[in-house]
């Protein structure tokens, strides 16, 4: 833990009204590592998660890329910066092409005029996903596969895919495996620390307290909108999250 | 397992995890390849074949297939617009009442340009530059009808379904403001006789613009970004706008292409009649949209093709020229066209659940 941050929010808050979701948050996030953020709901994860990744702004407290502040005005800005997010509800397109869907929004053209009057390089963009499926392990048919023809571990795997393609720092997985069965998600699971190998730090977000002791290298609990308690995987047992996320203690407290 | 040579079983020599049950082929999934396929195709052969066979003489006569062509070709240029927009995800009732309003606003450009009275009958004089400048006028109108469609559509979220019904009321109202109810009948002699019935190394020009059309769109839909986002903002149009697709901008574009379109069946149609024709339009938006569903186009978007569209045209049109030479009362056409296109939408669910697979 002695290595500098890559993504800390520091006192970060943001009122809705009269309600305080984020009371002046900290959150840190360590290169190459797995981090789970949890809380009970209302706690603040999803707003801490929107600031982070540029769909929403803080009303105070700063953000630190690499120690250095930084602005996320908007998604695509936050991606920019390396930061991606992989959404619930799998931000795909189910009739495109696996390898269509990687590149949206990126495409790779042609060279040359045909590229300046918007011809694509369908099969460079084949190419590269085929290579980005075999880097993850991610088995399909073919990247020429349409999304909906595929099952929904493979959909939500495509989905990662396309954000370890895209983020070179940080993955916000909100929920990733909630609507999986029990073999696709440990194939998801695997996929994760697959993209953690990869370099890339994984936020993980999860009510799935076995789920979060297996994968994650650190967990960072959030209660009523503030960070309460900081957990190693070595110290981290179901009994003591769900203390941490439930405690009455203001106080935050590390365990290592 | 071993069925599945899968694309990654050379390229990872050592996967860690392979995910997810891959079957190659299921006989569900050959059964959607051919009804999204191959059905609509072979329905039209069918057709071409039977009355070929039951009519040599007339249907297949260079005369007859010259006069489908032809009767083809202005409405395979509005199916065409009709394509991108459904592809999208949207749908396009106005095309027939842009045509219509286009036609009029050209026509009356040309017919002052060469400073001929309102009421003049026949042609009237005129260069290239006056079809020009009435091209311009036709294309500029269907693409600003268009941009007008797409703006409600995308901007002031509207469904596309009552943006474009409003549309349809306004331009076929404006159009009969701007005549008085009267088409206007007088147009340059040059755009009847070289566009409307004049011909290309003998192939009418009507369907020489149509094929350019439609090969046109077709590389544009298949092949480049544009058409990729199209599709992309037909099957999920969230994922496309969190993905950084111009999403309103993307819309409005394929509602205004569409309108341009429009305003080219327009110039197409005065050069064809020499006259504009106000009442002659009113189902080109159904016909359009079945030629789409017919040719394999999804109404949900996100599928779709050209080369459908062209196929889709061609059914009502050979199956109305087919019963006329048969001598079956032409109005069993439009029932037939009818159930086809019921039959159509049909196979699209089915379609849309075998590949789901639940």
């Amino acid at each position: 833990m002695s290595s500098m941050p890559l993504l800390e929010a520091r006192n970060v808050r943001r009122r809705f009204g009269q309600v305080h979701a984020l009371d002046g948050v900290n959150f840190t996030v360590y290169p190459g590592e797995i981090c789970a953020l949890i809380g009970d709901n209302g706690a603040g994860k999803s707003t801490l998660v929107k600031i982070l990744s540029g769909a929403d702004r803080p009303d105070e407290g700063s953000i630190l890329l690499e120690g250095r502040e930084v602005s996320l005005a908007t998604p695509l800005a936050a991606q920019e910066l390396g930061i991606a997010t992989v959404y619930q509800d799998l931000a795909l397109a189910p009739d495109l092409a696996a390898s269509d869907n990687l590149f949206l929004g990126r495409e790779i053209m042609l060279p040359g005029v045909l590229g300046r009057l918007g011809f694509l390089n369908r099969r460079e963009m084949r190419r590269r996903a085929a290579q980005q499926f075999a880097r993850l392990s991610v088995r399909l048919r073919s990247p020429g596969v349409p999304v909906s023809a595929l099952s929904g571990g493979q959909r939500q795997s495509v989905a990662i895919a396309r954000a370890a393609m895209w983020a070179d720092k940080v993955i916000f997985m909100d929920e990733p495996t909630a609507a999986l069965g029990v073999m696709q998600t440990g194939r998801v699971l695997d996929l994760i620390r697959q993209v953690r190998d990869q370099g890339i730090a994984v936020v993980l977000i999860s009510h799935n307290m076995s789920q979060v002791i297996e994968i994650a290298d650190r967990v960072e609990v959030l209660r009523l909108g503030k960070r309460v308690a900081r957990i190693d995987r070595a110290a981290a047992s179901i009994e003591g999250l769900v203390a941490a996320m439930t405690s009455a203690s203001a106080q935050e407290e590390t365990l290592q | 397992m071993n069925r599945m040579k899968s694309f990654f079983g050379r390229a990872d020599a050592e996967p860690r995890l392979a995910l997810e049950d891959d079957p190659t082929q299921t006989p569900r999934e050959r059964l959607s390849r051919f009804i999204g396929g191959g059905w609509i195709l072979i329905l039209l052969l069918a057709l071409v074949a039977v009355f070929w066979i039951s009519r040599p003489a007339q249907f297949g006569s260079a005369y007859n297939l010259t006069m489908l062509a032809v009767n083809a070709a202005i409405l395979l240029v509005l199916s065409v617009g009709q394509t991108f927009v459904i592809v999208s995800a949207g749908i396009d009732l106005s095309l027939g009442a842009v045509l219509v309003f286009s036609s009029v606003v050209s026509a009356q450009a040309m017919l002052w340009i060469t400073g001929s009275p309102a009421g003049t009958f026949g042609t009237t004089p005129g260069g290239w530059d006056v079809v020009g400048v009435g091209l311009v006028v036709a294309l500029a109108s269907g693409a600003a009808w268009g941009a007008f469609n797409g703006l409600l559509v995308a901007l002031a979220r509207i469904p596309p379904l009552i943006v474009t019904l409003g549309s349809l009321g306004m331009a076929l109202g404006l159009a009969q403001i701007l005549t008085g109810g009267v088409d206007v009948r007088a147009v340059p002699d040059l755009l009847v006789t070289q566009i409307g019935t004049g011909t290309l190394f003998g192939i009418p020009m009507l369907v020489v613009i149509a094929c350019v059309v439609a090969i046109v769109a077709a590389v544009v839909l298949h092949l480049t970004r544009f058409g990729l986002h199209a599709f992309a903002v037909g099957s999920n149009a969230e994922a496309a706008r969190r993905s950084g697709v111009r999403l309103r901008l993307r819309v409005i574009t394929i509602y205004a292409l569409s309108g341009m379109l429009a305003g080219l069946a327009a110039t197409m149609s005065i050069a064809r009649f020499s006259t504009t024709t106000i009442n002659g339009h009113a189902m080109d938006n159904l016909s359009t949209i079945s030629a789409v569903v017919l040719g394999g186009t999804s109404l949900f978007g996100g599928i779709g093709s050209i080369i459908g569209t062209v196929i889709g045209v061609f059914i009502p049109i050979v199956l109305l020229n087919g019963f006329v030479i048969l001598g079956i009362p032409p109005f069993w056409q439009t029932v037939a066209m009818g159930a086809v296109l019921i039959l159509a939408v049909w196979i699209d669910q089915l379609k849309r659940r075998t590949r789901q697979g639940s």
